[in-house]
C-alpha cells in the first residue's frame, strides 16, 4: 500500500496545527466586511411607502403603524432570511445592513429591528 | 434462496434526506430496486405562483442548497428572456464565476460525502477542509455562504472589487494543489478502489435509454455538457474540456468529478483575468408581459430544467422545475441491480442526490394521497386537459 506513506506528512502536520475553531465567546472571528446581518432603520430618511414590506420575501419586513400618525417598517428577525432586498427597494436608503450576526435572544419576539 | 425484500428509507442511517427503496435481495446480491419518491415535497411550485418575481428570486434559490446558483440563473434567465433585457457582459462574467465557484464546493463537498459513504471519513475531512476555501470566497463577495441573494432580474445585486479578484485567484491556485493530492489519492488508494471499482454499472446504451444526465451521464462514456452543447452565461468565451470516462461505474463518477475540478479551476482564472468593466445591472420592471420562456443550465449534478409561463401580471402564471436528480433516478434503480446490499449507500450516493430539490408533486383526494401510476399516453392527455381547462392554448 502506498498511501499511508503519502498521507503521513498531513496527518503529522495536523498535530502540530492550531486548531480551526477559536474559544468563541472570548475570541471572535471578524466576518467579511459585506455581510448579510442585522439591518439599521433610519427614521428620518423613511417616507413611508412600504417598498420594503411589499417586496420582502419572507413576511420579516411588516407597515407598522407609529405615534406620529404615519406607518414606518418594522423587521421581525425571526422571518428574516437576510437577503437584504428591501435595503435595494428602499428609495431613500433608509435602511442599512450592518455585519452584526450575534442575534440569539431568549424569546421570540423580541429580536425585532425598530426605529 | 428465497428472495427477500428490505426497505429502506423513508428513514434510515444510509441516507441524508427521506425516500423510500425498497430493495429485493437474492443472498447478498440486489436483484431488483424499487423507488418511491415524494416525502420531501415542500410545494414550492405552487407557492411561487402567489409572489412577485421579486420575492420569488428568493424562493427559487431555496429549492436546493447546494447548487442553489444554477436555480436563480434559471430563474433570472427566464424572466429576463420574457422582458426582452439582456444583463450587462459585466453581470454575466459575475453570473459565471457564481455558477463555477458553486459546481466547484458541491463537487468538493460530494468526494467528500461519497468518503464517507464507504468509511473513508478521511478524505471527508481533507475535501470539506478545502470546501472552506470556497465557501469563504462566497462569503466574501455575496455576503452569504449558501443561499448567495446575489442574482437579480436584469444583472448581479454586488460587484467584484480588485481586492477579491486578486482574493480569488490565490484561492484557486490553493485548491488546484489541494485537487492534485484528491486525485493522486483517489486513483491509488487501495480502501476506495476496492469499494468503487466494478460497483453501481450503468451501460452507456442503459444511461441513453434512461435519460441519466450531468456526470452520471458522462461517467458512463457520454460525452454531453450543457456548458458546451447549448451554451449560456458567458461560456462561449471560455476554453475549457468536458471530462468522461468510460469505466461506468461509481470510480468513474468519482474521475469524472475529480477532474472536472480542474476545468472548473481554469474557467474561474479565465473568468478573473477577462472581466470586463461597466455596469452590472439593468433596471428591470415589475410586470412581465405574458409569454413564456424555458432555459437549462449544467447544475453541478446535471441538466437542470426551468419553465415560466408569464401572464402579464407581477407573478408567474406557471413555474415549472425538473432538476438534474429527478433525471437520474431510473439510472440508480439500474445501477442497483448486482451490487451487494453493503454497497447500496455509495451506489445512490453515486449519482449525488438531492432528494429535496427533487420531490414534486403529490395528488391529494379527499384529504387522502392518491396513489396512482400514470402512463405516458394518459399522463399527455392530462396534461393537455388541465392546460385547454385553463384556456391555453397549444
Amino acid at each position: 500500500m502506498r498511501m499511508p506513506g503519502k498521507m503521513l506528512p498531513k496527518i503529522v502536520g495536523f498535530v502540530f496545527k492550531k486548531p480551526a475553531t477559536v474559544l468563541y465567546p472570548k475570541e471572535r472571528l471578524t466576518p467579511p466586511k459585506d455581510l448579510r446581518g442585522k439591518m439599521k432603520f433610519h427614521k428620518d430618511r423613511c417616507i413611508s411607502c412600504g417598498a420594503c414590506a411589499r417586496d420582502c420575501p419572507s413576511g420579516a419586513c411588516t407597515m407598522q403603524p407609529k405615534s406620529d400618525g404615519k406607518k414606518r417598517p418594522e423587521f421581525d428577525l425571526d422571518f428574516c432570511t437576510f437577503c437584504a432586498q428591501c435595503a435595494e427597494s428602499c428609495p431613500k436608503d433608509a435602511i442599512e445592513m450592518t455585519a452584526e450576526f450575534e442575534l440569539a435572544h431568549y424569546r421570540r419576539g423580541e429580536a425585532v429591528v425598530k426605529e | 434462496m428465497a428472495r427477500v425484500r428490505i426497505p429502506i428509507g423513508p428513514q434510515h442511517p444510509a441516507l441524508k434526506e427521506p425516500e423510500n427503496f425498497t430493495i429485493t435481495l437474492d443472498g447478498e446480491r440486489v436483484v431488483g430496486a424499487d423507488i418511491r419518491i415524494g416525502y420531501t415535497h415542500r410545494g414550492i411550485e405552487k407557492l411561487m405562483e402567489s409572489r412577485s418575481y421579486i420575492q420569488n428570486l428568493y424562493l427559487v434559490e431555496r429549492i436546493c442548497g447546494i447548487c442553489s446558483y444554477t436555480h436563480v440563473y434559471n430563474y433570472t434567465h427566464n424572466v429576463e428572456e420574457v422582458l426582452g433585457l439582456k444583463a450587462p457582459p459585466r453581470a454575466e462574467y459575475i453570473r459565471t464565476l457564481f455558477l463555477e465557484l458553486e459546481r466547484l464546493h458541491s463537487h468538493l463537498l460530494w468526494v467528500g460525502v461519497a468518503g464517507h459513504e464507504i468509511g473513508f471519513d478521511t478524505l471527508f475531512m481533507y475535501t470539506w477542509q478545502d470546501r472552506e476555501l470556497v465557501q469563504d470566497l462566497l462569503e466574501m463577495i455575496s455576503g452569504n455562504r449558501v443561499n448567495y441573494a446575489m442574482n437579480t432580474v436584469g444583472g448581479v445585486r454586488r460587484d467584484v472589487s480588485e481586492e477579491q479578484r486578486q482574493k480569488v485567484l490565490k484561492a484557486m491556485d490553493v485548491v488546484e494543489k489541494r485537487c492534485k493530492f484528491y486525485q493522486e489519492m483517489a486513483t491509488n488508494e487501495k480502501t476506495l478502489l476496492s469499494r468503487a471499482v466494478g460497483v453501481g454499472i450503468l451501460k452507456p446504451s442503459d444511461a441513453i435509454r434512461l435519460c441519466a444526465v450531468g456526470p452520471t451521464a458522462r461517467a458512463s462514456g457520454i460525452d454531453m455538457d450543457i456548458r458546451r452543447d447549448d451554451p449560456y452565461a458567458v461560456y462561449p468565451e471560455l476554453k475549457f474540456n468536458v471530462p468522461t470516462t468510460d469505466t461506468c461505474d461509481v470510480m468513474g463518477r468519482v474521475v469524472v468529478r475529480v477532474l472536472e475540478l480542474y476545468e472548473i479551476i481554469g474557467m474561474i482564472r479565465q473568468l478573473m483575468q477577462k472581466l470586463p468593466a461597466g455596469d452590472i445591472k439593468v433596471k428591470a420592471p415589475r410586470r412581465v408581459p405574458e409569454g413564456e420562456a424555458i432555459s437549462h443550465t449544467e447544475a453541478p449534478r446535471g441538466e437542470d430544467i426551468h419553465y415560466l409561463h408569464a401572464d402579464g401580471t407581477d407573478k408567474p402564471e406557471r413555474y415549472k422545475v425538473r432538476t438534474p436528480t429527478m433525471a437520474n433516478m431510473p439510472s440508480v434503480a439500474k445501477m442497483l441491480e448486482g451490487v451487494y446490499l453493503a454497497d447500496v449507500p455509495i451506489t445512490l450516493a453515486a449519482i449525488d442526490p438531492c432528494m429535496g430539490c427533487m420531490d414534486r408533486v403529490l395528488v391529494l383526494k379527499d384529504g387522502k394521497e392518491e396513489r396512482n401510476v400514470l402512463e405516458w399516453d394518459r399522463l399527455r392527455k392530462y396534461g393537455i386537459r388541465w392546460y385547454a381547462e385553463r384556456g391555453w392554448k397549444q
